[in-house]
């Protein structure tokens, strides 16, 4: 059975789920759980949620001790960007504490953050910055782009024995989607197919993969036909099922809302130009945000970002309807 | 420490006006939401509640000084002579911004008048500010800064690492927190381990050796004595305040979060709308600064009725200016976004 959520509901409840099953759960952040008659607090009670001051080093460097003593901290944080205050805690500590005690101590937490808020939030509130932690070893990185996936990827994040960046695009916040009732897990490292097709392969990730969606449909119509991948974590990256799609395909569009050089979709051009040469029919094309900080003004910021239109262009060229041009 | 310059009578009424002049853009920006939908679009912080604070610290700087503020920046540039139109052409995300439409309302930035660029990041302004100060210590020309923050901003590790370099190194420096009582939607005794414990957030001064002085931040004679010693203080070489700068914040914290669909307004303030606390608000209202320093002016004999009309009535007509000149200015040149990404 399934119900209808939005997908931020669908996160919140999967963190519920977990809360009630596991009481080594623990949920807190800033602007939370301020009033008795909030929720969370109401079913968990204040050992369990809390409201932090505005001290990122201080809530991540916490939620990486919390979980070395036994508890599964899910730190709120609501912007990605706010993680960048605590840079330290997230690359440098939590992902590093299991190879260093040889295997002795587990930092299973998550970091729960919104991204990518292009709506007119500027430069300091609308990164894609979810690839700038993917390399780094010991961490795992979560970008849903579906309600059902947003409560799967929460629940397996919450009981990976791991530090997890669970990235939740911010566009996608009341986006409507079936969601499983009950306990639901999505594993990581298992890409999704979301369309499939036989000429071109579009890997979108987050809020791109309905616009890469929407653009094969325009395609279809053009009697080219593309199958749609979203990965779904980028660490573990479900490699396999790419470079399997491309070697049905022979094409490869990449899709992201990163800068090109801080993308995941550099990244997977990288696996495929290595591990799928011999597969490919033209070369890969990387549709990214253009080279800026993303500016406020709505025409400035819908120019820098990728797109429906600037998909299609980049399927086109890849299967010769359009001269590739550097 | 040493007293500021007297206030004569032309002084105080240029106050007013600022405070004025403050007030009455934040609410055309306010209103923007409701008479132009679309308009505005993101995040934006309001600073009313703020005005006697804002004008009472900006007043004490010299021409050559400089300030650095957080998100909630529409007040300080206005006090300090910023154009009121580019300022609500940035808001609007137009050509004619003071930003050029890039920055929008949370960054904005004039360094002909000193205001060097803002972050929305909470507390990330205060190192910024401080490494100006350690510019103007180094300049030796006698600058001071003023570094704006919040209470919220205090409980983050830029605070404290900047305010002990800062004592330090006797930086010519003052922090102004502006303590509205919340951090964006927590009270702060919910947050502030000082506040928990019944004190001023200025003592957290004694942990860097430096002066921290608590003040109501409503009244801008206060304020402008208060910060005007410790930018005395801090040109002498003598280095850095702590000023808490105690006031209510009278809006929300911002316009509602959300995404594009959604039209944006701003709601009522958190101790309405979440706390279930009218009765403070409706207090703070009684607070307000603004009214009440006119009153004061008029009842001192400084300021007429009339007079107190004129201007308000010359500050309507400017920020009436503002949102026509905003709103008739173009969307910039899209490649515009990649004119500014290097120097």
């Amino acid at each position: 059975m399934a119900h209808e959520l939005p997908f931020i509901a669908a996160i919140d409840e999967a963190i519920r789920l977990e809360m009630e099953r596991d009481d080594t759960v623990l949920y807190f952040g800033q602007n939370m759980a301020t009033t008795e008659n909030e929720p969370y607090v109401d079913a968990f009670g204040k050992d369990r949620v809390r409201v932090t001051p505005i001290s990122e080093t201080a809530e991540i460097g916490m939620a990486i001790g919390a979980a070395m003593a036994g508890f599964r901290p899910v730190v709120e944080l609501y912007m990605a960007e706010f993680m960048l205050v605590a840079m330290d805690q997230v690359i440098n500590e939590a992902p590093r504490f299991r190879a260093m005690s040889g295997g002795q101590v587990k930092v299973p937490l998550v970091l729960k953050a919104g991204f990518g808020f292009t709506a007119g939030w500027a430069g300091q509130h609308t990164g894609t910055i979810g690839a700038m932690f993917m390399g780094v070893p010991g961490l795992k990185v979560v970008m849903p782009s579906t309600a059902a996936d947003a409560k799967g990827l929460m629940a397996t994040a919450i009981r990976d024995d791991n530090p997890v960046v669970y990235l939740h695009h911010y566009l996608l916040t009341l986006e409507h989607g079936e969601v499983p009732d009950g306990e639901y897990l999505v594993p990581f490292g298992e890409a999704a197919i979301r369309r499939e097709g036989s000429d071109v392969t579009i890997v979108a990730t987050g809020w791109t993969v309905d616009r890469a969606l929407g653009a094969a449909e325009q395609l279809a119509s053009e009697g080219i036909q593309v199958e749609v991948i979203d990965p779904r974590t980028l660490a573990p990256l479900d490699t396999h099922t790419i470079l399997e799609s491309v070697d049905k395909t022979g094409r490869l569009v990449l899709v992201d809302q990163a800068t090109r050089h801080a993308s995941a979709a550099t990244v997977i051009a990288g696996e495929v130009a290595e591990h799928g040469f011999s597969s490919l029919k033209a070369p890969i094309v990387q549709v990214t945000a253009l080279d800026a900080t993303i500016p406020y003004s709505e025409p400035l910021e819908a120019w820098v970002m990728p797109n429906e239109d600037k998909i299609v262009a980049a399927v086109q060229r890849v299967v010769g309807a359009a001269p590739v041009t550097a | 420490m040493s007293a500021p310059v007297e206030l004569d009578r032309d002084r105080l009424v240029w106050m007013y006006e600022q405070m004025l002049r403050i007030r009455e853009f934040e609410e055309r920006v306010k209103r923007t939401f409701i008479e132009h939908p679309g308009v505005i679009r993101g995040h934006t912080h309001l600073a009313d509640g703020a005005e006697a604070s804002i004008v009472g610290s900006i007043a004490t700087l010299g021409p050559q000084d400089q300030f650095f503020a957080t998100y909630r920046c529409h007040g300080y540039p206005l006090a300090r002579g910023t154009d009121p139109k580019a300022m609500m052409a940035e808001i609007y995300g137009r050509k004619d911004g003071l930003c050029k439409g890039i920055g929008g309302s949370m960054h904005l930035a004039d360094p002909s008048n000193g205001f060097l660029g803002t972050s929305g990041i909470v507390a990330a302004g205060i190192p910024h500010a401080t490494g100006a100060a350690w510019a103007a210590q180094i300049r030796g020309q006698g600058q001071v800064v003023l570094c704006f923050f919040g209470d919220g901003a205090s409980k983050q590790g830029a605070f404290s690492e900047s305010l002990n370099i800062a004592s330090l190194w006797k930086l010519p420096i003052v922090y102004v927190m502006e303590n509205n009582g919340y951090n964006v939607h927590t009270r702060t005794e919910q947050e502030d381990a000082n506040r928990a414990h019944g004190e001023d957030l200025s003592v957290k001064a004694r942990a860097f050796s430096m002066p921290g002085v608590t003040i109501d931040g409503r009244d801008p004679i206060v304020v402008y004595e208060t910060v005007g010693a410790a930018v005395a203080r801090a040109r002498s070489g003598e280095g850095p305040t702590l000023v808490e700068s105690q006031m209510y914040r009278l809006s929300a914290h911002g316009n509602i979060i959300a995404p594009p669909g959604v039209p944006l307004h701003f709601p009522e303030h958190e101790a309405i709308e979440k706390f279930g606390a009218p009765e403070e608000y409706e207090a703070a209202l009684q607070g307000d600064p603004v009214p009440a320093f006119r009153g004061r002016l008029v009842a001192d004999g400084a300021l007429t009725a009339d007079e107190a009309d004129t201007i308000a009535a010359r500050v309507r007509d400017e920020m009436q200016a503002a949102v026509t000149f905003g709103l008739e200015s173009p969307f910039p040149a899209v490649e515009s976004a990649l004119e500014f990404v290097y120097a």
